[in-house]
């Protein structure tokens, strides 16, 4: 096996790194915790690796958890097509290719010092929201207000359920859950996002927010904080667009002027604002 | 302990409505109670009553043959459960179900009705609150609709 990432040679030949741990979040979505052989290369919440199902493809996916103490890297991915299936299906034990971490993350560094933080994540989204989420609750007392709306399918649909009753309980964050349809067994919120955005407590003036999901949503949600008050260049959504180098040189992820793989996945809003309503990008 | 006038120019939808107003509405008006799991109303019921929420939560319901029910909206705090009053023929189009312990306010439907055709004033700020509302829950249910968390992105 290669060595670690740190002294990567080339960043279009992934390293060779094993799945520890397998945990089913959905019906069709897994998490895998993964183990490399050197140290890991440092990444940003907010940014993604190329994962290469050998045999079959690869595949953009976002960093859900950032190595911890155990030195394990958490991808979470769903099973839509050939390549995530691929990964989806890979058990401890089994090897596939890595190739990052790529990208621009999210502003949650300093830029968020004393600022009101809200994360909005649509479905799958509160993948790359995690990482970005547990770095503010570490540093929870250098910020306004911080808040987490999340909005799903369905009950069954919820990712990361162990965290996610724990951050409702966290007297340090305003979490509110949202689906899309449930059965008279859910006791909790149903309907779109936005609805949400009106109760929480923050300064608008004075936010952050960060967004992650189905472009739809994204969307609706921006234009509704900016009617809350949130300015545009306050606003970071997260693009996906497919990827072949991940490294800014194939033209496969342009978005407008922007190359996804190099400039995003994390962009400002008044910066993509124009080209969210062009069908043809 | 308030009186319903104090209570209805608390709450947002109608704090800017003024004393006259808010007055002629709380003479349709009574304080409701819903433990959780029981019905507000049920579909095809006369939509004789506007209930306006003050705590607790309510689930708007289908009734999905082989599916059991499934519910497509809450509303709590500050919302309005249901719009059909508005629009005749008066008949709820869904259940409606306290998810918890619910407190609210309910007008007599024919009652505002009435007082709307006599001041067309009155109908008009009314109007003016629930126009927005339902249209906000338009564009969800669109949104809903188009099952964005379960489709393919738009790349
Ligand atoms: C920056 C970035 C980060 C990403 N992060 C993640 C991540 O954390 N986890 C993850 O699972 N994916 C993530 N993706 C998406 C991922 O790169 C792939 O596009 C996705 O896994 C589908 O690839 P595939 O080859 O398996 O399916 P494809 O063969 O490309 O598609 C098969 C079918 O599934 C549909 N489809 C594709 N993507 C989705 C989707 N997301 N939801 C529903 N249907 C879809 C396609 O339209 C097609 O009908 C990310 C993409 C980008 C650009
Ligand atoms: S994937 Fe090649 S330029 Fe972005």
């Amino acid at each position: 096996m290669a060595a670690g990432g740190a002294q990567r040679p080339d960043p279009l030949v992934p390293i060779p790194v094993t799945v520890r741990r397998r945990r089913r979040e959905s019906p069709d979505t897994w998490s895998l915790q993964l183990e490399c052989a050197g140290p890991w290369p440092p990444s940003l919440p907010g940014q993604f690796n190329m994962l290469y199902a050998p045999g079959v493809g690869e595949a953009a996916i976002s960093i859900s958890g950032e190595p911890g103490r155990n030195g394990l890297l958490m991808h979470t991915i769903r099973s839509v097509g050939a390549v995530s299936r691929a990964l989806g299906d890979l058990r401890p034990g089994q090897q596939l290719g890595l190739r990052g971490p790529f990208g621009v993350g999210w502003p949650v560094g300093e830029e968020a010092e004393g600022r009101d933080v809200l994360l909005v994540a649509g479905g799958l989204g509160l993948a790359p929201l995690r990482p970005a989420l547990r770095a503010l609750l570490d540093r929870r007392r250098s910020l306004g207000a911080l808040a987490l709306v999340y909005g799903t399918r369905g009950p069954p649909d919820l990712l990361f359920r162990g965290e996610l009753a724990r951050w409702r309980r966290d007297r340090r964050l305003q979490c509110h859950v949202t689906v899309d349809q449930a059965g008279p067994e859910w006791q909790g919120e149903i309907g779109v996002v936005t609805r949400l955005l009106p109760r929480l407590v923050f300064r608008p003036g004075n936010a952050l927010a960060l967004l992650c999901g189905p472009e739809i949503m994204m969307r609706r949600t921006a234009a509704a904080l900016r009617d809350q008050g949130v300015p545009e260049s306050a606003i970071f959504l997260s693009m996906e667009r497919n990827m072949k180098c991940a490294l800014g040189q194939c033209g496969r992820c342009q978005f407008g002027p922007s190359l996804i793989c190099r400039d995003g996945p994390v962009l400002r809003y008044d910066q993509v604002r124009p080209l969210l309503v062009v069908r043809e990008i | 302990m308030k009186t319903l006038e104090q209570l209805i120019a608390e709450q947002p939808l109608f704090a800017d409505l003024g004393p006259d107003f808010q007055r002629l509405l709380a003479g349709c008006a009574r304080n409701v109670r819903f433990s959780a799991g029981s019905y507000l109303f049920r579909e095809g019921d006369p939509a004789d009553s506007l209930y306006l929420l003050r705590e607790g939560r309510v689930a708007l319901e289908a009734a999905a043959p082989g599916r059991g029910a499934l519910d497509f909206l809450s509303v709590g705090p500050g919302e309005i459960v249901g719009v059909s009053w508005l629009v005749p023929p008066y008949r709820w189009a869904w259940d409606a179900r306290a998810t918890t312990d619910t407190r609210g306010i309910s007008f007599d439907a024919t009652c505002v009705r009435a007082k709307c055709e006599a001041d067309p004033a009155l109908g008009y700020a009314l109007m003016k609150r629930f126009l927005p509302v339902l249209l906000e829950r338009l564009h969800a249910v669109r949104w809903q609709v188009l099952d964005v968390y379960g489709s393919a992105p738009e790349s």
